[in-house]
């Protein structure tokens, strides 16, 4: 270790306690991100402590990737410089929760899980029905940008975030936003950290408008021959004054894929779910909440509307059945890659208008890489798109990098935006996983220099290598 | 004099205005603040937009653009003069593609005319500031606006899509899309809510929503203040969750009744009107809910709305509310403050208490759904000394909301009239930060000069400036 080494990890040390200090090579290999291991590992037990060594590692020019439970660092270019992993797991209070009020506050390490316990009490929930959800912190969500299908009625978190503290590039701590469910003061930065994979400053709280708890809720699934008769339920219900919460289209690859079993390695045992998803039919699932009356309603409605697009059948989830089908909604993406280690996923949003054209699009271009697609579409106008690959090796990595080119050129022939959400990092050697840079992209680059002038916050990892 | 001839030369005579009689009408937004601009212009396009900053940059003059006017904190005043950049002609309807739930539209096209463009398809834009029949979408993103159905669908932000952006230098460039998701920062998310201080908008890309199968308006009548405050801490705590939910008191619903004839009761202390939208049978369900609440905690009556026509008479009250009060006073203040929820009434005792102590009339209608408070101070300008009394009084309200873990601003902007505020919110670290955001996009500061940031190192003091009632006093003086 060089003297400026020596000295970095005395510093961590004395800011953090040597207990939350790591260093050895082994245990350091779980802080990789993309086959870069950092090479110090800390766990602040402040956002104070956390600022402290950000600002150190400015001093230093040394590079910091935060993480929580590091279930999303998968996402994103292979980071140019890696030194310092900031691992916020500490950071896991609730600072404030007004239940009367539908607001929250918590700290960046505060799990999903844990957060939705403490809700449940007062008969609340934050919809942030994300992949991982069981393992994910809050923070580590904010900053990987993912959605969720209960978007199709909540939105994202951009629409029920509050505000943000966070820590800038030269290790002072900012906020914007407020704690109340209405503010127009001052500029909204708290957007910006958004699925911006910490290169804008290390979150380390976030406020939250709360959602209360629907006390019941019902799911139908409804299958159908072809896409086409699946999407013009989707196009049925989006002209109809019905509400679902969940309103997701499934390829009868990702059906076949929601039929295996649930793996173990995402926390939570889930029942079999086979039964629903009929070979070589696509699906359209719908989740429901509220009154009785008003489920009967939309149940028996969107009974009548799977008919008249032509479905070969539809189900009605039964109380126990509903979170097996529901868990696979949520880790369809843990769940493709955990069945193909070597599958590109990308994530398309695209108008649902368009959404048939795109798919016979993709469908074309797996069959011309020789690979099985699976599809899973949101239907506010998202569509996740998995090239399948069991192997990573560099034949497989070959036919998936001449097929992204294809797969962005489909996106962007319908007006759809297309990047790669996940992917073996062999393939990230070959292609850029954010597609190219827009008309946009100089002012994100001067916003990158304003937030992180000494680039030390997770460089390479975000669009345009920022 | 050679700037209006090039402008003219651009735009065209009929597209300029210089003379001081002319530019009268442009010192003024919603507030009595004056400030002049030197001229006024009126682009048709795009293109004369970018023309316009590039004059006004060879100049090095400020630019400020302006949608109808009807903004609340001074945000489309030229504070340092320069030209105002009208957007009156630059109001059409691009696109409405009902297929996707989407409208493209200019800047200056009015809030209410894209939501009647869209009712045909079934659609509307969400959005619905109280001035909604004037104001204009360019204006709504730049100040992030709200109104009493923002409760249950969310402020401007929540709605818009992507913008077309003019910088201050002139260069044109696109934000977002018509998608979701659009991969890179939120440049999207930044621009709305910047106050025009940070690009000139000349396109919107909106989600339009679909219009309820039903609605059903309740007005909740109490005879205790107190009563009606509890009921939102009620129906906020049981989570049930109108589309909207307004409290007027009594003061401010006589001076609405007096204009409006909406059928607000004269006796009462105060009303809620609350709004259930949705499937018919979510409606009803909620009415059960919400009558229950409201009876619990002391409404004297809730009665429900009987039909279209009654229910636009109740909201036609609520709306043009600032403007019946314009015939009761010279002059009112407004403020913006929000609150948590849970802590509605002892605000309101706060209110009448420091507003009592100072021997000013204050009437309070806001969005009591989400503890967006509106309390209207009434004053007369020419009286001095009790304009003094009004500032002090919106100070020790304003601190208040802060101390109860609020926010100076919900819907209104910080513009002009709340800026020197902004410490009390934010540190110099906050403010430094959004300060180097703003010279990314506005780095000579010509754009929309002296808004938003604090213009003095004193850290706190308010200088609050009175909003003109309706048809109220002539062009009063600044206040100081």
């Amino acid at each position: 270790m060089t003297t400026a080494a020596t000295s970095a990890m005395a510093r961590l040390q004395g800011i953090a306690g040597a207990s939350h200090v790591i260093a050895d090579p082994a245990a350091l290999a779980a802080y990789e991100v993309d086959g870069v291991r950092p090479r110090a590992a800390v766990r602040p037990g402040s956002a104070d402590e956390a600022a402290e060594v950000v600002g150190m590692a400015a001093a230093e020019k040394l590079a910091v990737i935060a993480c929580g439970a590091r279930t999303h660092l998968g996402i994103g270019g292979i980071p140019s410089r890696y030194e310092i992993a900031l691992d916020l797991s500490r950071l896991n209070r609730v600072i404030a929760y007004d239940p009367g009020d539908l607001t929250l506050g918590v700290e960046a390490g505060v799990t999903l899980a844990t957060l939705n316990d403490t809700l449940q009490q007062h008969g609340q929930f934050l919809p942030l029905f994300v992949p991982f959800m069981m393992r994910a912190t809050i923070g580590g969500t904010l900053a990987a940008g993912v959605d969720s299908p209960l978007r199709q009625h909540y939105g994202t978190a951009r629409d029920f975030l509050l505000g943000v503290e966070s820590i800038d590039g030269a290790g002072t701590r900012v906020k914007s936003g407020s704690r109340v469910v209405k503010c127009v003061a001052g500029f909204d930065l708290h957007k910006l950290h958004l699925g911006a994979l910490g290169t804008l400053g290390v979150i380390t709280a976030a406020n939250f408008r709360t959602f209360p708890a629907f006390p019941e809720s019902r799911g139908l699934l409804a299958s159908f021959r072809s896409a086409e008769e699946a999407l013009d339920m989707r196009r049925r219900i989006a002209e109809s004054p019905l509400t679902p919460l969940t309103l997701e289209v499934l390829s009868p690859e990702m059906g076949e894929l929601f039929g295996r079993d649930f793996p173990e390695s995402l926390g939570e045992r889930c029942g079999p779910a086979a039964r629903w998803f009929p070979a070589g039919h696509w699906t359209l699932a719908a989740a429901l909440g509220g009154h009785a009356a008003v489920m009967e309603r939309q149940e028996r409605e969107l009974t009548r509307i799977a008919e008249l697009s032509g479905a070969t059948g539809v189900a009605r989830l039964g109380p126990e059945e509903r979170p097996a089908v529901w868990a696979r909604l949520r880790e369809a993406l843990p769940l493709v890659q955990a069945y193909f280690p070597g599958a590109a996923i990308y994530r398309i949003s695209v108008l649902p208008g368009e959404f048939l054209r795109l798919i016979g699009a993709l469908a074309q271009i797996g069959e011309r890489a020789g690979r099985p697609t699976a599809m899973a579409l949101r239907g506010v106008g998202v569509l996740y798109f998995s090239l399948l690959a069991r192997e990573t090796g560099a034949n497989s990595v070959e036919s998936q990098a001449r097929a992204s080119a294809a797969v962005f050129q489909a996106a962007a022939a319908v007006g759809g935006n297309a990047v790669v959400s996940w992917c073996p990092t062999e393939l990230k050697q070959k292609i850029n996983v954010w597609g190219a840079p827009r008309g946009d992209f100089d002012l994100m680059q001067r916003l990158k220099n304003v937030f992180d002038p000494g680039g030390i916050l997770a460089p390479g990892r975000f669009v345009g290598g920022l | 004099m050679k700037l209006i001839r090039e402008l003219q030369a651009l735009l065209g005579r009929d597209s300029v205005l210089h003379q001081p009689a002319d530019l009268m009408m442009y010192e003024y937004d919603g507030s009595v603040e004056q400030a002049r601009p030197d001229a006024v212009v009126f682009p048709r396009t795009r293109e004369d937009v970018v023309a316009i900053v590039r004059l006004a940059n060879r100049e090095s003059l400020p630019i400020v653009p302006r949608g109808a006017g009807t903004g609340l904190s001074g945000g489309a005043l030229a504070r340092r003069g320069g030209i105002c950049i009208g957007f009156s002609r630059m109001n059409r309807i691009l696109e409405v593609d009902a297929v996707n739930q989407r409208a493209v539209v200019q800047p200056g096209v009015v809030n209410l005319d894209l939501s009647r463009a869209a009712e045909p398809h079934g659609l509307y834009f969400a959005p619905d500031p109280s001035s909604q029949k004037a104001c204009t979408i360019g204006g709504n993103v730049a100040e992030n606006a709200g109104g009493p159905h923002t409760l249950a669908y969310g402020v401007t932000t929540n709605h818009v899509l992507g913008l077309e952006l003019v910088l201050p230098d002139g260069e044109v460039v696109r934000v977002g899309s018509r998608t979701v998701d659009t991969p890179g920062y939120d440049l999207t998310g930044l621009l709305v809510g910047s106050e025009g201080t940070l690009a000139i908008v000349t396109e919107i890309t909106v989600r339009l929503l679909r219009l309820p199968e039903a609605v059903k308006t309740l007005l909740a009548i109490y005879d205790r203040v107190d009563d009606a405050t509890q009921s939102v801490v009620e129906i906020t705590g049981r989570a049930i969750t109108p589309a909207a939910c307004e409290m007027l008191d009594g003061w401010t619903l006589r001076a609405v009744e007096a204009y409006a004839h909406a059928g607000y009761p004269l006796d009462s202390a105060a009303v809620l009107l609350i709004e259930l939208e949705g499937l018919r049978e979510a409606v009803e369900a909620q009415a059960v809910d919400i009558r229950e609440v409201c009876t619990q905690c002391g409404a004297r009556e809730v009665r429900v709305a009987r039909d279209a026509r009654e229910r636009e008479l109740l909201w036609k009250g609520r709306k043009n509310a600032f403007g019946a009060v314009g015939r009761l006073s010279p002059s009112y203040y407004v403020q913006d403050g929000v609150i948590p929820r849970t802590k509605l009434p002892q605000t309101l005792r706060h209110i009448d208490e420091v507003c009592a102590r100072y021997g000013l009339q204050v009437g309070n209608i806001f969005h009591a759904g989400d503890g967006n408070l509106h309390p209207l101070i009434a004053f007369d300008i020419r009286d001095r000394a009790q304009f003094e009394r009004v500032v002090q009084a919106a100070n020790e309200i304003m601190a208040f909301c802060i101390a109860a873990g609020g926010t100076i601003t919900g819907e209104h902007g910080v513009g002009m009239e709340k800026n020197e505020l902004m410490p009390l919110l934010f540190s110099e670290a906050d403010l430094a930060m959004m300060r180097r955001v703003h010279d990314v996009f506005n780095p000579r500061g010509l754009l929309n000069p002296e808004k938003v940031f604090p213009t003095t190192k004193s850290c706190g003091e308010i200088r609050v400036l009175p909003v003109a009632g309706s048809g109220a006093a002539p062009a009063a003086p600044r206040p100081r």
